[in-house]
């Protein structure tokens, strides 16, 4: 086996110096009646050619996002990521280390994770940024337990214009646990989440762009939640979106978290991906999740470590702020790699191109008389079809164009969003995209 | 003026009715540079053994149990900026939080000075 | 005062060296992307287009973003530069007890990349993703032929994960048969950080069990802490010492017996893949950590990935998403139905590292996979054997599983502790082996080689640390204290950094600094 360097004589010299006759020995304190007494259903290894052949036909099964016009969104996005990314995190010392515990000898992945704190926290407008978390939806998840954590009340109201998954994560964490309100699905950008905040209320968590393309009015909500000794907690679900839009931590936001896979990530069918998480510098005691700070070595040379460690699973044990342990670190490292190769000039670009395809497929759908939900948005918005969206979906599919994402596969057994389609448009969609799309559209609707 | 300790290395040294309370230098030693205190909150109340305040080193955190039953009348908020003093000055500079003590009887359970050395011989 | 501690920090030594540390000619200083980028440089070329405000809701940006930006030879050159200063599989054995750091072949990584898995939307129609379910199906029957297990849960993201997947299905059940009173979980001493952490984060109340003087868990003392409030145990197999629980699959019928369910902490699997199948020995749950176990790449800490088998009992309550096979074609079931204890995460879970695994597995074959674990285990033996006689190990006379365990009493009077050794090692090439941890031995050094590891390889580190051993022992100390002096860094002020926490860089800091 190619994997295995031992030879036949290597395993009986080696028995030889430990005193065993056989490597079966060695599992004697394993229980007779369970040791080798099956024969799995599962083939013996193979060449590397034909497992490949095996893995290339699977691949095959699949209609990539690259093989036809493209729109769907909805919390992971479809963005060109530079050759040189996927060429750095490959090398062997980003890919095959472990979490930097020893810091002498991992210093690449230490400051690596500095400058990734500091891009995130730049970026959302916050003081603080940890090392990642494993996706945007968790990292909500985790955000409304500091915040409970931190205000030491209870009740959280979840937007009607939080991505349905990730509302749905955040309902299993919070299972059994009472004080969650999740309100009801808004996709026309309505809110009344204002006039649920009292002076019971730990946090509200609204999305902007939200799961339906509107962008919400953060410092308003903000004012709302401040006032009654709430925090907000904002989540974006396309990070590009700040490279046009103002931050979040600048309009009043307490804790942000962020889907990164929009930043160096490809979509690979939902994961892995990264996620961001930021705060106030005065919460960062209650933080989830690793962080990696500045200081010195016995030459007085820079260096970073891992640090407030005591917050964590392995030094608190039950009384952690959060069992996590691995993050995405290579998800993270890509994430900063694509950011260091933009800069705010590439991104403010990239963000404004994203913006302009939107604009383009809005005035497309709204010309073929379509409605158009939102009055705002980034790179994604709402329509109204006058039929169910699943089945027009199915067959532009059919047709090679994914058109993007029917509402009801994520709020099923709901009429009022069955004729209601999320579409995303990025730098990659082109004109000639749009008008397959629409056109194909009309034909499915006449 | 007494000074009393409990098994889990906390000390209250009682005026009247207002004890103040830290760790020992034992336990200071044992837990290596102190990072930061987390302090209770003036007015909290606790009962004998409660979970009062966090003393947390590199690789350690380490609750501090309440001594006796009490109100928290006061907390050393120079440990804040200097969490170190626990280290250099545990006794008097590093004290944690003051305490009003409840029922001084409690006071007579926890071991003098000549026990303690003894505990932690 | 109770402590909560794992390990030592670091802080340097009293006396510094004056000369810089590392051979600069091929690992030169690297400084901090912002202070070699800037905001008029940049790695992409974009058209810049002009956008009218007019949909975005009066909210566009007015603050300067304050990113920099590297044009691409040089952030080639940085990344490159700062990738030199990371130890790696690749570059050398990375003995970390407990994080099996194998072998990560690099078809896995091909496969991952391929556009039909890395360029595919989670949620395009079910229809265009048949491939895709495809996978997810061929790793469940692996994962579930190797457990003997009656389901399997994809999504958990890491294994931190797939022990709340698991103990959430485990409530889930207690409750759905009216025993939602249970509110009290079994802990062994030895487990990871994790396991008290994930029972605490659902309410539950831990409860930790002595292990025997063997280092394993008697079923006596689980007889004796179960009761009709336990809702469950957590074990790690092997354990955490390296060892196997024999009495398991005692632990796990008195385990049933009270009513309550058998969480493994399926860390440790490599030690048993193809070899021994959890299911057999009563377990109903146990999370698969398929970037240990399946050589996803660790990545500097992730990401992970964390499937959890499940037993017929625990089955339904399995969280969504999963799959479901009608014919030819794959369904992939989204919503909750009845017993589903909902949903951990956006998505279907860690797809790239579906991929990565599933391709290890086909290249190992089952015959493969069950070599793997004996070399393993053989090659932990292997290092006990040759280390036996300078080392000190506290739980002697049995054949350990894929990791040795010592702890430091062979350092005592030497002036030297765990922590200095583990840095020592770092001057002789090696990574050091998982340190402080189990916290059940005192200076626990825990030894995890893997099958990845060849003879030779393992010969030079035995030599490596019989010859530190021997140092210690005839107090050539500095050796020690002064460790790492070969490394790009000497040690760290671990101190410094959490009492003046410094988490990312500002202009402010740098001109203050300049200022000095």
């Amino acid at each position: 086996m190619r994997y295995l360097p031992h030879s036949a004589a290597d395993r009986e010299h080696m028995l030889a110096t430990i005193g065993a006759a056989s490597i079966d020995e060695l599992f004697s304190t394993v229980p007779k009646s369970v040791l080798g007494t099956f024969s799995p259903d599962l083939p013996d290894h193979q060449p590397e050619f034909a497992v490949e052949a095996h893995m290339r036909a699977l691949a095959g099964k699949n209609h990539a996002a690259g093989d036809g016009p493209f729109f769907v969104g909805a919390g992971a996005y479809r963005h060109h990521v530079p050759a040189t990314v996927d060429h750095l995190i490959q090398r062997s010392e980003w890919l095959t280390a472990y979490t930097p515990y020893q810091p002498e000898i991992s210093q690449g992945t230490l400051q690596m994770l500095f400058e990734f704190q500091t891009q995130v926290a730049n970026l959302t407008g916050m003081d603080v940024a940890n090392a990642s978390m494993y996706d945007g939806s968790t990292a909500t998840a985790e955000a409304v337990l500091m915040a409970r954590r931190i205000t030491k009340r209870n009740k959280v109201f979840l937007s009607g214009g939080l991505h349905p998954q990730y509302r749905d994560t955040v309902v299993t964490y919070l299972s059994g646990e009472e004080g969650l309100e999740c309100l009801s699905p808004s996709p026309e950008g309505q809110g009344d989440i204002v006039d649920h905040i009292d002076d019971q209320t730990a946090a509200i968590v609204i999305q902007t762009p939200d799961f339906y393309g509107h962008l919400r009015n953060v410092s308003a909500l903000a004012e709302a939640a401040h006032a009654k000794g709430a925090l907000l907690i904002v989540v974006v679900t396309e990070i590009v979106s700040l490279g046009l839009l103002e931050a979040p931590g600048a309009l009043g936001a307490d804790i942000v978290v962020a889907e990164g896979q929009s930043i160096g990530n490809p979509l690979t069918f939902g994961g892995p991906y990264v996620g961001l998480l930021a705060c106030r510098d005065k919460f960062v005691r209650q933080m989830p999740g690793r962080l990696c700070g500045e200081t010195v070595d016995a030459d007085g040379q820079r260096g970073f470590v891992l640090t407030l460690s005591t917050r964590e699973q392995h030094i608190r044990r039950e009384k952690a702020t959060s069992n996590i342990c691995t993050n995405s670190g290579l998800c993270a490292l890509a994430f900063t790699i694509h950011l260091s190769l933009l800069g705010e000039k590439g991104l403010t670009r990239l963000a404004k191109l994203n913006h302009a395809r939107a604009v383009a497929l809005a005035d497309a759908l709204e010309g073929a008389g379509l409605e158009v939900l939102n009055n705002s948005f980034f790179n994604e918005m709402t329509v109204r079809l006058p039929s169910p969206a699943t089945p027009i979906v199915e067959a532009l599919a059919q047709k090679g164009i994914l058109a993007g994402l029917p509402v009801s596969r994520l709020e099923p057994g709901k009429p009022e969003v069955e004729n209601l389609l999320v579409l995303a448009a990025t730098e990659l969609t082109t004109d000639a995209d749009i008008a397959a799309f629409v056109d194909s559209l009309k034909g499915e609707l006449a | 003026m007494t000074t009393r300790y409990t098994t889990d290395h906390e000390y209250i040294r009682a005026e009247g009715k207002i004890g103040t309370v830290g760790i020992s230098s034992y336990a200071q030693e044992q837990l290596g540079d102190i990072v930061f205190v987390e302090l209770p909150a003036v007015g909290a109340t606790f009962k004998k053994g409660d979970e009062a305040a966090v003393v947390e080193s590199v690789k350690a955190a380490s609750e501090i149990y309440a001594p006796v039953s009490g109100t928290v009348t006061e907390v050393n908020d120079a440990l804040s900026d200097e969490p170190g003093l626990i280290n250099t000055d545990p006794a008097a500079g590093g004290w944690i939080f003051k305490i009003e003590i409840a029922d001084e009887a409690e006071l007579e359970g926890l071991m003098d000075d000549a026990a303690y050395a003894d505990h932690t011989a | 005062m109770s402590m909560n501690s794992q390990g030592r920090p670091t802080a340097p030594a009293a006396e510094s060296r004056t000369v810089s540390s590392g051979p600069a000619a091929l690992l030169p200083a690297e400084p901090l992307l912002f202070e070699i980028g800037d905001r008029d440089h940049s790695g992409v070329d974009l058209p810049d287009v002009e956008v009218d405000d007019s949909r975005l809701g009066g909210l566009r940006r007015k603050a300067p973003l304050d990113l920099p930006g590297l044009t691409e030879p040089e952030a080639l050159r940085h990344y490159v530069r700062l990738s030199r200063r990371n130890y790696s599989i690749d570059s050398g054995m990375y003995p970390l007890g407990s994080c099996t750091m194998k072998h990560n072949p690099r078809l896995n990584e091909k496969m991952a990349r391929l556009p039909g898995f890395a360029d595919v939307h989670p949620l395009q129609p079910v229809s265009t993703v048949q491939g895709a379910l495809g996978i997810m199906e061929q790793l469940s029957h692996w994962l579930m032929e190797l457990t003997n297990t009656a389901a399997v849960a994809l999504s958990p993201k890491a294994g931190a994960h797939g022990e709340l997947c698991g103990m959430m299905a485990i409530k889930a059940a207690h409750e759905a048969k009216g025993q939602g009173h249970r509110k009290i979980v079994l802990v062994p001493e030895s487990a990871h950080g994790t396991n008290p952490a994930t029972a605490a984060f659902l309410g539950y109340s831990v409860k930790s069990i002595d292990a025997n003087e063997n280092g394993t868990v008697d079923v006596e003392a689980v007889v004796a802490a179960l009761s009709d409030d336990v809702a469950a145990i957590m074990l790690t197999n092997p354990n955490t010492c390296g060892l196997f629980e024999s009495q398991i699959i005692e632990i796990a019928k008195a385990v049933h017996d009270a009513g309550a369910y058998f969480y493994c902490d399926g860390a440790n699997f490599n030690a048993i893949m193809g070899v021994v199948r959890p299911g057999d020995l009563g377990i109903d749950a146990m999370h698969i950590n398929l970037h240990k176990t399946f050589s996803t790449p660790h990545g500097g800490g992730g990401p992970g990935s964390g499937p959890v088998v499940l037993s017929e009992a625990l089955a339904p309550y399995a969280p969504v998403p999963f799959i479901r096979k009608n014919g030819e074609n794959i369904g992939l079931v989204e919503h909750a139905e009845d017993g589903s204890f909902g949903r951990l995460t956006a998505f279907h879970g860690q797809m790239g590292m579906y991929v990565r695994a599933l391709t290890y597995m086909l290249s190992h074959g089952a015959d493969g996979l069950a070599q793997a674990a004996r070399d393993a285990v053989l090659n932990a033996n292997y290092i006990k054997a040759r280390l036996d006689d300078l080392f000190s190990a506290p739980f002697d006379g049995q054949p350990v599983m894929h990791e040795v365990l010592f702890d430091d009493s062979f350092l005592k009077g030497t002036d030297v502790s765990t922590l200095d050794f583990a840095k020592a090692m770092i001057d002789e090439g090696f990574h050091p082996m998982t340190m402080y941890f189990p916290l059940v031995v005192h200076g626990a050094m825990l030894i995890e080689p893997t099958e990845s590891e060849s003879l030779q390889t393992l010969d030079v580190f035995i030599e490596t640390m019989r010859d530190l051993a021997h140092d210690a022992k005839a107090g050539n100390v500095g050796r020690f204290t002064q460790a790492p002096m070969r490394a790009p860094l000497r040690r760290l002020d671990e101190t410094r950094a959490a009492r003046q926490p410094k988490l990312k860089w500002s202009q402010e800091d740098q001109r203050a600094k300049a200022a000095e």
